[in-house]
């Protein structure tokens, strides 16, 4: 029997075991007909019992909302939406209103929707299960709670102990969830929850919400408090520091929170529904679930993953060059309990790659983010080596030394010895093609690419990159170690550049280009970071630094002469205008001294007085607008380009991808989803005049003229 | 000489119940006014550039409503960043007064464009938020003689000889006429509805007007200001009147003013500036007079405003074809019609305060609206409408139909 099973025990306590149609409870039409039948019985049967424990039958308490519903839900059913939203909100308010204690007995997971009905009993008692998450999600798919969540943690837990969970989406473990007052108590099983339930219930017959008692004061207190109109005054700016303005999800739910401090419970549940439903047919809001919910639920279940092939482990990886990538990839992988062998050509120089782990475990131990032993198991699965023999019986074998395709082959015959039967030979490069680096060794079915990105403890991606050799089992074993270090994998078939060099090249070489045609650099970066980039071209130009982009385009030449192609970085301006400022003024980056920007010792950094000297030309005044769209189009483009020449096969790899790896606005859903929302025939239309006023690089791909054509969306 | 200034247009929003549970309780005061000024702009294609100044009557000035409203409203309504923006506070009168500012403005030939009108959310900011010495300042209450305004409507009655059956029955026609001229569509070419951010209705008519109160049933209601001035405020109002034996209490929530949310806004502008933008003159103001009366009794400023601003216009009562006599309470405009003799047929024709409710700050506005629309409908030429206010103020503001 599914639905929501009503029982009365011989305690008089009715419990509600909520046990809908599929895996999980979630909010749809279908949970509206239980809710409303549920609570009619309870409120005409009410004088028969004591108090309701609300339960699941399912793993997890409740999964919020039903996605699919949400994203159905188009231009013209607002008004719908919005009364059927009203009427969800009535039964929860009845329900907390009911005049005998209601109970959420929280087994597992209880998330969005699933935490805003716990919210609307009287107590919430959740089982101490670490896996178990409790919170509102919903600002990271551009919606707010619009089931009372905002409103009621704003009057449970005051405003300030509110935003945080409502703004960053957190979701808590459920030993946080009590510190931070989403739930009342802890218990330790099944049973023990009930007991504590059924404590609670014979304690207060007469459960009322504390916000429903006349003379209730808010924690912290209401916007009379100075202490509180401060968050509200200081709070929204804070926020547009953060968002550029371009979330509206995170505006409309402090604007929501704020307001409802002004009204009562219900007038203020009714304008937290009107702002839900403002943000329910927002593009950001569709993008941000398409993206973030379904293509990259698809991603991590394996979509680009052979499917026949058993799951695997890695055991103990090896990890050769102990500088900046590899110290990060010998701490996520020892952080996910893999044994790691760090070589470098130096005792000295691989001590120093661990000692960044042991950095990143002092911090975290001082914020009481981990404990003594843990840092120390975690330090102890990393061994520093110098010698090549140390790698014997490693399963994965991560190349990381700098870019040189002769040091990297003869790295691979000396090392690849050592691998176990079957074992996976990876490369950390992020630009050398992979069918040339396997060339070096013997097994290259067994040889992938594995680019990090940096920060790699930061970085959520991982970019693995196939040659025509590698076999099945190869990639499905790198992409099981993607996950066993919690890294979102993307698949991409081998190319110059892969995918996120590539296209992270054009995002620098535009700004660049701005630059060289005469655009003052700070508008440049500026406007960057208004269009949702996390930094301007030319501040990240100075991070992985001019030097950086030099050595590798004179890598490039190398290997277009050896295999006589011409990568077509050759004629980037990032390259030009880097070359000069290393050539002429000694200006390799920031590492080096500084780049477009000096960087004082005590202060922020500021453009180099000179750059404008070389360049600035105060007559040049492009519109803003065209600014910030060359910067996006430009990698929107290169990513077309990579899709049409079969870099990847699901345009999902770009999506995640360029957010993740790149740092492309997640509002916009990725760099496909970009052009769908924007609208398929706008956008050839938008890339027809940037390409008449800045030329070639805005050619319209034939891969778009195609499906704008066909109106067929990147999906 | 001074340059003519007309009025091109005048627009409200509903009056919503200034309780909770009032329709308009959910709506910010800054959203009434931006959605006015949307409105506006949408309706005329407004260049908002050419606008010189946007002045808002709002008599408690402090909160979500505080600040110079005027000028936060203009720049969330996204109008030019041009316009400037005035909050002020002449008690009950402010837009009255902020209409009569905007036609001087103009006559003065300093400004060509401005939009004047009034604001209150009394559900979300209280009466009296904002303080006030003459109540909370005990030296200047006792040196001035201080009394609640219910006070003095009562003892307006208690002098006039107004029973309780008299004032109720006002009240009762007040309903009437309001109910009727909604039920006609009288009030619908000001009323523009209050909508929510997704376009949805929140409310778009006047939902205050209470069509089956009758004198039975309003017999039933407590006299509310008995209490109050049992403490003190008798005595302090009668020792101004010692003639008197006492007070009679007659007034109560239902034949006062209704508490209510609302805005309104006037388009004005000189004939150059309307032609260019292609505006078509509605009216003018042709006279506005404040004048003060007995603070104490406080209420009776409708009638010498009147006289004065008659003499200011060159004109005599009986030019005036319709009267808007602000119903602050029952005995305030039925002892206007005593001490002028104007026919109750001219009066109030489409009810008035105590049916439709009394957004101080946006009051005035809203008569001049409403009669202009009236003056257009029964094909008139001059309307009167006068109003009490605080401290004895009077305001009485003459408009010609164009």
């Amino acid at each position: 029997m599914t639905g929501f099973i009503y029982e009365k025990n011989e305690q008089d306590i009715v419990t509600i075991t909520m046990d809908m149609e599929g895996p999980v409870n979630t909010m749809n039409e279908k949970y509206m007909e239980l809710m409303a039948e549920t609570i009619e019985r309870l409120e005409s049967e009410k004088d028969s019992f004591k108090g309701v424990i609300i339960a699941s039958a399912k793993k997890t308490f409740f999964a919020g909302g039903d996605l699919n519903n949400l994203l159905a839900i188009n231009k013209g059913d607002e008004e719908e939406f919005f009364k059927a939203n009203e009427i969800n909100k009535q039964y929860l308010r009845r329900l907390e209103k009911l005049g005998k204690p209601v109970v959420a007995a929280i087994n597992g997971a209880a998330l969005g929707g699933g935490c805003e009905i716990c919210l609307a009993c009287n107590y919430r008692v959740a089982i101490n299960d670490p896996k178990s998450q409790i919170g509102m999600p919903e600002v990271s798919l551009g919606l707010l709670p619009g089931a009372g969540g905002v409103v009621r943690t704003v009057r449970m837990l005051g405003l300030q102990n509110a935003l945080p969970l409502l703004l960053e989406g957190k979701r808590l473990k459920p030993e946080r969830a009590l510190k931070a007052g989403l739930i009342d108590e802890l218990a330790d099983d099944a049973n023990d929850m009930i007991e504590k339930a059924v404590k609670y219930i014979n304690a207060n017959p007469e459960a009322v919400q504390p916000f429903d008692v006349d003379g209730y004061k808010i924690p912290g207190g209401d916007l009379k408090n100075p202490n509180v109109l401060q968050v509200a005054m200081i709070a929204p700016s804070m926020l547009l520091k953060k968002t550029k303005d371009l979330m509206p999800a995170p505006k409309k739910i402090l604007s929501v929170a704020v307001e409802s401090l002004r009204v009562d419970v219900d007038t203020a549940l009714r304008i937290e529904s009107r702002g839900f439903t403002s943000l329910i047919t927002s593009d950001v809001a569709k993008n941000m679930i398409t993206t973030f919910f379904f293509q990259l639920n698809e991603l991590n279940a394996g979509g680009s993953r052979p499917k026949e092939i058993e799951k695997t482990k890695v055991k103990k990886v090896g990890i050769l060059g102990a500088g900046m990538m590899g110290q990060g990839i010998a701490y996520v992988s020892a952080k996910a309990g893999i044994e790691v062998i760090l070589k470098d050509i130096s005792m000295e120089a691989a001590e120093i790659g661990k000692d960044y782990s042991r950095k990143i475990c002092d911090k975290l131990v001082s914020k009481k983010r981990m404990d003594g032993a843990k840092k120390d198991a975690l330090l102890n699965l990393i061994k520093p080596v110098e010698k090549d023999e140390e790698l014997e019986g490693c399963d994965l074998i991560i190349e990381a030394v700098f870019e040189n395709i002769e040091l990297k082959k003869k790295l691979f015959k000396d090392t690849e010895k050592y691998l176990t039967k079957n074992g996976v030979y990876g490369s950390n490069t992020s630009t050398l093609p992979i069918t040339e680096l396997s060339k070096a060794v013997s097994k290259p079915e067994n040889f992938i690419g594995l680019h990090f990105f940096s920060p790699v403890e930061k970085m959520p991606l991982l970019e693995i990159i196939t040659s025509h050799k590698t076999n099945a089992q190869t990639l499905a074993k790198s992409f099981d170690y993607a996950q066993q270090i919690k890294k979102v994998p993307i698949v991409v078939n081998d190319s110059r550049g892969f995918f996120t060099s590539r296209v992270f090249g054009t995002f620098i070489d535009e700004g660049c280009k701005l630059l060289k045609e005469g655009v003052d650099p700070v508008l440049i970066d500026k406007l960057a970071r208004m269009a949702g980039m996390p930094v301007g071209p030319l501040e990240i130009h100075d991070e992985v630094s001019q030097e950086l982009s030099k050595k590798v385009a004179a890598t490039n030449r190398d290997l277009d002469k050896m295999i006589g192609q011409e990568f077509s970085d050759i004629h980037l301006s990032s390259v030009e205008v880097g070359n000069r400022m290393i050539d002429e003024f000694g200006r390799g980056g920031r590492a080096y001294g500084g780049g477009y920007y000096e960087y004082p010792e005590n202060g922020k950094k500021y453009i180099w007085p000179k750059l404008y000297e070389l360049y600035h030309n105060p007559e040049v005044n492009l519109p803003h607008q065209d600014i910030k769209d060359r910067i996006l189009f430009r990698q929107v483009i290169e990513s077309l380009k990579c899709y049409e020449e079969g870099v990847f096969e699901s345009v999902i790899n770009g999506n995640i991808g360029s957010i993740m790896g790149i740092g492309f606005p997640p509002h916009t859903g990725g760099v496909f989803q970009f052009i769908n929302t924007y609208g398929l025939n706008n956008f050839v239309k938008r890339v027809r005049e940037l390409s008449d006023k800045y030329g070639s690089d805005f050619e319209v791909p034939q891969i778009l003229l195609d499906r704008a054509e066909k109106e067929e969306l990147f999906v | 000489m001074s340059t003519p200034a007309f009025i091109y247009d005048a627009i409200r929003t509903p009056r919503g119940k200034g309780k909770k549970d009032g329709s308009l309780h959910e709506v910010k005061p800054i959203s009434l006014l931006t959605g006015l000024l949307k409105s506006l702009q949408e309706k005329h294609d407004l260049d908002t550039s050419k606008v010189d100044d946007l002045v808002i009557g709002c008599v408690t000035p402090v909160g979500e409503q505080g600040s110079n409203i005027a000028k936060t409203a203009v720049l969330a309504a996204g109008w030019d960043d041009k316009v400037a923006g005035m909050q002020m506070d002449r008690f009950c009168a402010s837009s009255l007064e902020t209409s009569a500012i905007a036609t001087m403005k103009i006559m003065s030939g300093w400004e060509n464009i401005v939009v004047a009108g009034g604001l209150e959310s009394m559900s979300r900011i209280p009466l009296g938020s904002n303080g006030a010495p003459w109540a909370e300042d005990p030296q200047t209450a006792m040196d001035t003689g201080f009394v609640p305004q219910g006070i003095g409507a009562d003892l307006i009655a208690t002098i006039e000889g107004f029973s309780r059956e008299d004032v109720d029955a006002f009240a009762v026609s007040s309903q009437k006429k309001a109910h009727s001229a909604q039920e006609n569509g009288y009030f619908d070419n000001s009323v523009v509805p209050v909508k929510d951010e997704n376009g949805f209705t929140i409310l778009d008519k006047d939902e205050f007007i209470r069509p089956n109160t009758t004198v039975e049933n309003l017999a039933k209601l407590n006299p509310s200001f008995e209490f109050v001035g049992s403490l003190g405020f008798n005595a302090v109002a009668l020792s101004k009147y010692p003639h008197l034996p006492a007070i009679n209490h007659v007034h109560h929530a239902g034949n006062s003013s209704g508490i209510v949310d609302g805005a309104c806004l006037l388009l004005f502008g000189n004939e150059k500036a309307g032609k260019d933008m292609g505006l078509t003159p509605r009216g003018r103001i042709v006279s506005s007079s404040v004048t003060s009366t007995e603070p104490t009794i406080m209420l009776t400023g409708p009638a010498p405003a009147t006289y004065k601003a008659l003499e200011v216009a060159g004109l005599t009562l009986d030019d005036i074809d319709l009267f808007e006599v602000n119903e602050a309470f029952a005995s305030v405009t039925m002892r206007f019609q005593k001490e002028t003799g104007v026919p109750w047929e001219k009066i109030n024709v489409n009810g008035g305060s105590i049916a439709l409710g009394h957004p101080l700050g946006a009051t005035g506005g809203i008569l001049i609206g409403t009669v202009l629309d009236e003056l257009e409908r029964q094909n008139l030429r001059y309307g009167l409408c006068t109003m009490c206010a605080g401290g004895g103020i009077g305001i009485a503001t003459i408009v010609e139909r164009i």
